[in-house]
This record gives C-alpha cells, sequence and structure tokens, in this order.
C-alpha cells in the first residue's frame, strides 16, 4: 500500500484529501498509479488529464511519473505552489 | 544552521533580526525581505485570504533552499518565517532575513531565497473576493525569476 495526498484545488476538485490504495503490480511507479487514478471517472481523468498543471512528491520530495514507489511511500498530488 | 518556521500567529520582524545579530560581532550585513498580502491582485479586489500547506514537506523544502544559498554564498546565518492559515491584506504573510560579513552576498541570497521559495515551497493561496473563492494561479514570471539562478555561481 501507499498513502496518496491531495491538496488545494486538487484536494477540492477531487473531494479526497488522503487515502491508501494498492501498488500497482510489477515494477510500480508514479506513473503507474496516476494510470490507475485517471482510470477511476471523468472527474479523475480531467484532474490528471495530459498537459494539466499538477506537481507530485513522494516522501515530501518533488518527484515525476518514472519516481520508483515501494511499500509505505507517500505521494502527495499538487497544482503548482503559491506562497510567498 | 538556517532557522525555518511555519506558523498561523504574526511574526515580530525586529525579534527575527535580532536573532541573527544577538552575541556575534562578526555580522556586516543583515537583508531582509518581507512579503504582504495586498487588497488587489489580478484586477480583483481581495478581501481576505488563506494559506494551506503541506507540513513536513514545506519546512524541507525551505531548509532545503536555504541550504542551496549557504552553498552559493559565504553567508553566517538565515531565517525564513512563513504564516499559513487566514490572513487578511495589510498583512505580513513572509519574511526571510540573511546575515552575512558583507551586503552582496545577504542580498543575493535574500532574493534567491524568496525567488526558489515562491516556485519550489509547497504553499498555495486561496483568495476571497467580491466575486466569490479561488485559488491563486502560479505565475509564470516567479518560474522566471528562480531560473535566473541555474547556471552560474551569484546570478
Amino acid at each position: 500500500m501507499v498513502t496518496l495526498l491531495y491538496f488545494a484545488s486538487l484536494r477540492e476538485r477531487l473531494d479526497c484529501a488522503r487515502e491508501e490504495v494498492a501498488l500497482p503490480p510489477g515494477t510500480p511507479t508514479v506513473g503507474a498509479v496516476v494510470d490507475s487514478l485517471r482510470a477511476r471517472d471523468g472527474r479523475w481523468s480531467e484532474a490528471f488529464a495530459p498537459g494539466r498543471a499538477w506537481r507530485v512528491a513522494v516522501n515530501q520530495r518533488m518527484a515525476d511519473l518514472a519516481t520508483p514507489l515501494k511499500p509505505g511511500d507517500e505521494v502527495a498530488f499538487f497544482p503548482p505552489v503559491t506562497g510567498g | 544552521m538556517a532557522h525555518v518556521r511555519v506558523q498561523e500567529g504574526p511574526f515580530d520582524a525586529g525579534r527575527e533580526i535580532a536573532a541573527l545579530t544577538e552575541g556575534r560581532r562578526d555580522v556586516g550585513a543583515v537583508a531582509t525581505f518581507v512579503g504582504m498580502v495586498r487588497d488587489l491582485n489580478e484586477g480583483a479586489r481581495v478581501t481576505r485570504m488563506s494559506l494551506e500547506h503541506y507540513p513536513g514537506m514545506t519546512e524541507r523544502a525551505l531548509e532545503e533552499i536555504c541550504a542551496q544559498a549557504q552553498a552559493r554564498w559565504d553567508l553566517l546565518d538565515m531565517r525564513v518565517v512563513h504564516r499559513v492559515g487566514p490572513l487578511e491584506p495589510g498583512d505580513a504573510i513572509v519574511l526571510v532575513a540573511v546575515s552575512s560579513a558583507h551586503r552582496g552576498e545577504a542580498f543575493a541570497a535574500c532574493e534567491f531565497i524568496m525567488d526558489y521559495l515562491k516556485t519550489r515551497a509547497p504553499f498555495w493561496k486561496k483568495e476571497l473576493t467580491p466575486e466569490g473563492e479561488r485559488w491563486v494561479e502560479a505565475r509564470s514570471s516567479d518560474e522566471e525569476a528562480a531560473s535566473r539562478w541555474s547556471g552560474g555561481k551569484g546570478g
């Protein structure tokens, strides 16, 4: 299992702040998890559509679709940051 | 080394600066930046704002940005304080303070830390305007400001 976190506009759009999901089989990556999220329904496929601006962090470090995952990882999805 | 802090309440810029200089005689310069909440953004009146962040990653990202600044310039110390939660126009939202022996390093590092904070630290602003709530969109000008620092040392 891995923990998925969603922040800011992405959390509101998906109506989900946190969930636990099973790791995809094979050599799991962020990309494989995103594929499984896109397959859920229209709201999820639209939020993660190619070209949409979102970022991902694994264990609190910036990551990308190719980043490998292991059980217990924390994967966070969020829009581009706007602090300062 | 660097002191970073995320908090809901206000901060006292004078105390943060004093913390950089107390008990030392090697500080020749302290450069500070304070970011404020404005009442106008993208053509709309802003009456309130709320800031969300990613607890844990935020502190780690700020510490890494400070470590990068330390690696680029000869700095004595630095402090970053960022507020989260509800804020109003006129409130101070972020403080960056950098101390060094000479002003050049302190000025440059202060600007570098802010540019990287704006594009790499996981904070998100939501504004309340007369038309309702809206999430603030990231600006390409912030990415361009941060990209100035890649490549050569010192910018």
